[in-house]
């Protein structure tokens, strides 16, 4: 443990990408099996002890110190773990630290009732740093500033094999990851994957911005407002994933028996409807999914009320055959002959937006805001499938925000980077006339959208401004208006405005503009779509 | 008679004390000023008399030209020094005696006594041994107004020397680098030097331009500092495997790119938590403060039992929530205008 303790402690200091890679290669080629497997699944997607969560360190700190100090030093510091590892009382014997996987065994053997007992007495046989590192691990996100694919990059580099080939392996194998080790380090077969249902990472998109594209070179597809999702059927098991790689199946239990061949499909899951593309469009709002998304059980009415299928946009693997080197086009070509095969209650293809050239589909997009879509893509016809953002080949290419000036209400401090400045805003809007009274009702809350220079600023605005405290929350005196810019906005119940925004950010922080012209509730209402 | 402690009044610039017409380290500029200690929180300039230890008003003179004549002729600031252990009568039949604080270079607390009443200002001090200045004094008042700037309990400054052995270490390291430490100029500075001389490092220390009066006013105040260059009479070649003093605000500036692929140090009690130094970019963090910790800090309040306690500037919060646990009277005052960004 104290290699690792050490390795994080110089990761977090690291500035440069290539020093941090030299650091994780140095540990994984020094550290023996399985110790550094674990390792680089702490790194990399993050281990995961059930048994201890943030509120169980809190926990186990709030009996050794008092309360209202914990909490002022957590607060400060930004970081559960962190101020644990300062806090935790010095233990009287010298430390006597465990190896990477006997701490990791220790771990996934508590449960809720024994980490009260177990986790001190480990956190007994370890210095500060050691702490830290044993908290981060026991509770997964490292948040260090280490990617999860920087790791695979450094292990890549560490023994001379292609990232795109760990990428590929990587879904099908579980921590320590002894295969991969015993390829990579030992050049033993690769690991087989091919008849697991494992996900590939998905091929992402660069926004436009100002560039214009060749229609001749580029197709164009809607951008549906969904989210992006994988099937995969392998080795007589189907498997739905997010984007992130994260396997949501026991969400949409309808679409595990649909699918009748093997293959690897990239689609946009929906929920039936008529308010994305009107009628014709078969999709209702993002707002409908929503109410499908998180859930670990679904009840039949979920299912009848909120029926999902995937509108598909490319083929991956079919059938044994890896399509993803072909281009884009032929792909298409593929796609397209599958439909038939497919059962059009959970499928439908993506449709190729025609337009005679960049104006006419600029227009086009134009229109994509009363469809509720959220624009468009532009695939490059002659694109193999490639993971990860490559540019020139796709581009994504979003409707323009809507704009609403919000006045700042509360402030609360960030964490990570960020930690102890006041970098989560809650804004509202008026409920009416403000020369006549009106209040503000908190409409959002942003925390992105601006430079770290002007987060200087807006911390000291917060401080400068307070007028009241709750806890790490500080209400200010309202007097700062915010541009605020968001993709859509709903009804909710969750907010005493009624409503809630997509996607919200600071679009400009209006230092200049006076709080009783910001905008009223009756404003943003009339933005619903749905 | 009047109400106990009338005569001192905790207001938003400082501490004043009506029959005397004074206050303790304003922050804007007054007629009467005692100043405890030189930064630029507690020292300003612009006052018309200031009492203070001959250190604190050198200080000041070097960075306010306090003594500069005016139009006609005339010196307009009146500069009243004290030495330590010395008390000095002011109007209103108040005492001020000035009593080391252990912080920096003429850095004192304050003893303010009237009609029998006892009250001590800190300042800001520390309670470790500090090559540069003589340590803080326990001395026993009615009220102790105390700084509390690492005033939660994440904050224990570990012993100098491991910090000094941590600079050296990665230095020997790598020799074809240089380490460059950020240190407050006022202060920290002289005393990571001084530290790195008593850890037995005799080469010279090269400082960016604008620590280097400060540093030759603590020498002629006696502090021996070894030999000190410029870097901007070196070249590049003289500054691998050498070590760098700069102020924080100059460690991610364009000034550092002159220097032999920097290790970039600081020297501060803040580096304790590591998201701060990550936020300043730095990759050596050295936890050095000239502030008491939170041990220091509840130490001191307990050795001086005081009947009250005020706490001025920091995470009053918290020493406050100490005090209360602990049975000890206490109150937060808000005072404007002290920093603590670079310490």
């Amino acid at each position: 443990m104290e290699e690792f303790a050490a390795l994080i402690d110089a990761l977090v200091y690291t500035r440069s990408r290539n020093e941090k890679l030299r650091l994780i290669a140095a540990y994984l080629q020094a550290t023996p099996d399985p110790d550094r497997g674990w390792a680089l699944a702490a790194l990399s997607d993050g281990l995961d002890f059930p048994a201890v969560k943030s509120s169980t360190i809190r926990n186990l700190l709030k009996d050794r110190i008092d309360p209202v100090l914990w909490t002022l030093s957590r607060d400060f510091v930004g970081d559960t773990a962190e101020t644990a590892s300062l806090l935790w009382p010095a233990p009287q014997e010298p430390p006597s630290p465990p190896s990477v996987s006997e701490t990791v065994e220790l771990l996934s053997a508590m449960n809720r009732k024994s980490v009260v007992k177990e986790l001190p007495k480990l956190l007994d046989r370890l210095d500060s740093s050691g702490r830290y590192a044993l908290l981060k691990l026991a509770t997964g996100g490292m948040r260090i500033g280490v990617s999860s694919r920087l790791a695979k990059t450094a292990f890549a580099q560490s023994f001379d094999v292609s990232v795109e080939d760990v990428e590929e392996y990587w879904h099908g194998l579980t921590p320590p990851y002894a295969d991969l080790f015993a390829w990579a380090a030992d050049g033993a077969a690769p690991p087989d994957i091919e008849n697991l249902p494992t996900f590939r990472p998905f091929m992402l998109a660069h926004p436009l911005e100002e560039t214009v594209v060749d229609l001749g070179d580029y197709a164009a597809e809607w951008k549906w407002d969904g989210i992006r999702v994988q099937l995969v059927r392998a080795g007589g098991e189907t498997r739905l994933f997010s984007r992130s790689g994260d396997d949501i199946s026991a969400t949409f239990p309808e679409l595990l028996g649909v699918l009748p061949m093997n293959a690897v499909l990239d689609g946009e899951l929906l929920v039936r409807g008529n308010v994305q593309g009107g009628e014709a469009g078969g999709a209702a709002s993002f707002n409908a999914l929503q109410q499908r998304l998180g859930r670990k059980t679904v009840s039949k009415k979920m299912l009848k009320d909120y029926p999902a299928f995937v509108r598909l946009y490319d083929v991956l693997l079919l059938e044994g055959e890896d399509l993803r080197p072909l281009p884009w086009e032929q792909r298409r070509g593929r796609l397209e002959a599958l439909a038939s095969r497919l059962p059009a209650s959970h499928f439908d293809i993506s449709s190729v937006v025609e337009a005679t050239d960049f104006e006419h589909l600029s227009q086009i997009r134009e229109g994509s805001r009363e469809d509720a879509i959220e624009g468009l893509m532009l695939k490059r016809k002659d694109s193999p499938y490639i993971a990860g953002r490559r540019v020139g080949y796709w581009y994504k290419w979003k409707r323009d925000p809507l704009l609403v000036d919000c006045v700042l209400m509360y402030a609360q401090r960030g964490s990570g980077k960020r930690s102890s400045f006041f970098s989560d805003y809650t804004f509202g809007c008026w409920d009416g006339d403000p020369d006549e009274g009106a209040d503000l009702l908190p409409v959002g809350k942003a925390y992105s959208g601006f430079t770290d220079e002007e987060l200087k600023k807006l911390d000291r605005h917060v401080r400068g401004n307070t007028v009241n405290r709750f806890g790490p929350v500080r209400e200010t005196d309202k007097s700062l208006v915010f541009e605020v810019a968001f993709d859509s906005v709903h009804e909710s119940k969750r907010h005493k405005s009624g409503l809630a925004m997509r996607f919200p950010r600071i679009h400009r922080i209006r230092w200049d503009k006076p709080p009783h012209e910001a905008d009223r509730i009756e404003a943003l209402r009339a933005l619903i779509a749905d | 008679m009047a109400a106990p402690f009338s005569w001192i009044k905790p207001e938003p610039h400082g501490i004043y004390i009506p029959p005397a017409d004074c206050w303790v380290d304003p922050s804007r500029a007054v007629d009467n000023a005692l100043v405890t200690h030189g930064h630029a929180d507690h020292a300003r300039g612009g006052h018309g008399q200031t009492v203070a230890t001959p250190e604190t008003l050198a200080i000041m003179e070097l960075r306010y030209r306090t003594g500069a004549e005016d139009d006609a002729g005339e010196i307009p600031h009146k500069a009243v020094p004290i030495e330590y252990g010395e008390t000095i009568r002011l109007k209103g039949g108040v005492d001020a005696t000035y009593i080391p604080a252990g912080h920096v270079l003429g850095s004192a607390q304050i003893l303010l006594e009237h009609a029998g009443e006892r009250v001590i200002v800190t300042g800001d001090y520390k309670r470790r041994a500090d090559p540069t200045c003589p340590p803080f004094e326990v001395t026993a008042c009615d009220i102790f107004i105390t700084e509390a700037t690492f005033g939660l309990p994440v904050f224990e400054h570990p012993p100098i020397e491991e910090e000094m052995r941590k600079l050296l270490d990665r230095l020997a390291a790598h020799p074809d680098r240089c380490v460059l430490v950020g240190a407050y100029a006022l202060g920290k500075a002289q005393r990571v030097i001084a530290e790195l001389r008593a850890a037995g490092h005799h080469q010279p220390i090269y400082l960016h331009g604008a620590m280097e009066k400060m540093c030759r006013l603590y020498e002629e105040h006696g502090v021996d500092l070894g030999e000190l260059r410029l870097v901007a009479d070196a070249k590049k070649g003289d500054l691998r495997g050498a070590i760098v003093i700069s102020p924080p605000s100059a460690l991610n500036d364009r000034w550092s790119r002159r220097l032999p692929e920097p290790i970039t140090a600081m020297a501060s009690g803040w580096m304790r938590v590591r998201q701060r130094a990550r936020q300043r970019n730095v990759e050596l963090p050295l936890v050095i403060s000239d502030h008491a910790d939170w041990s220091e800090l509840t130490r001191t309040i307990r050795e001086v039992d005081a009947q009250e306690n005020w706490i001025t500037h920091g995470r009053e919060d918290a020493l406050l929530r100490w005090c209360q646990l602990h049975q000890r009277r206490a109150k937060a005052l808000a005072l404007v205008g002290y920093e603590d960004e670079d310490d």
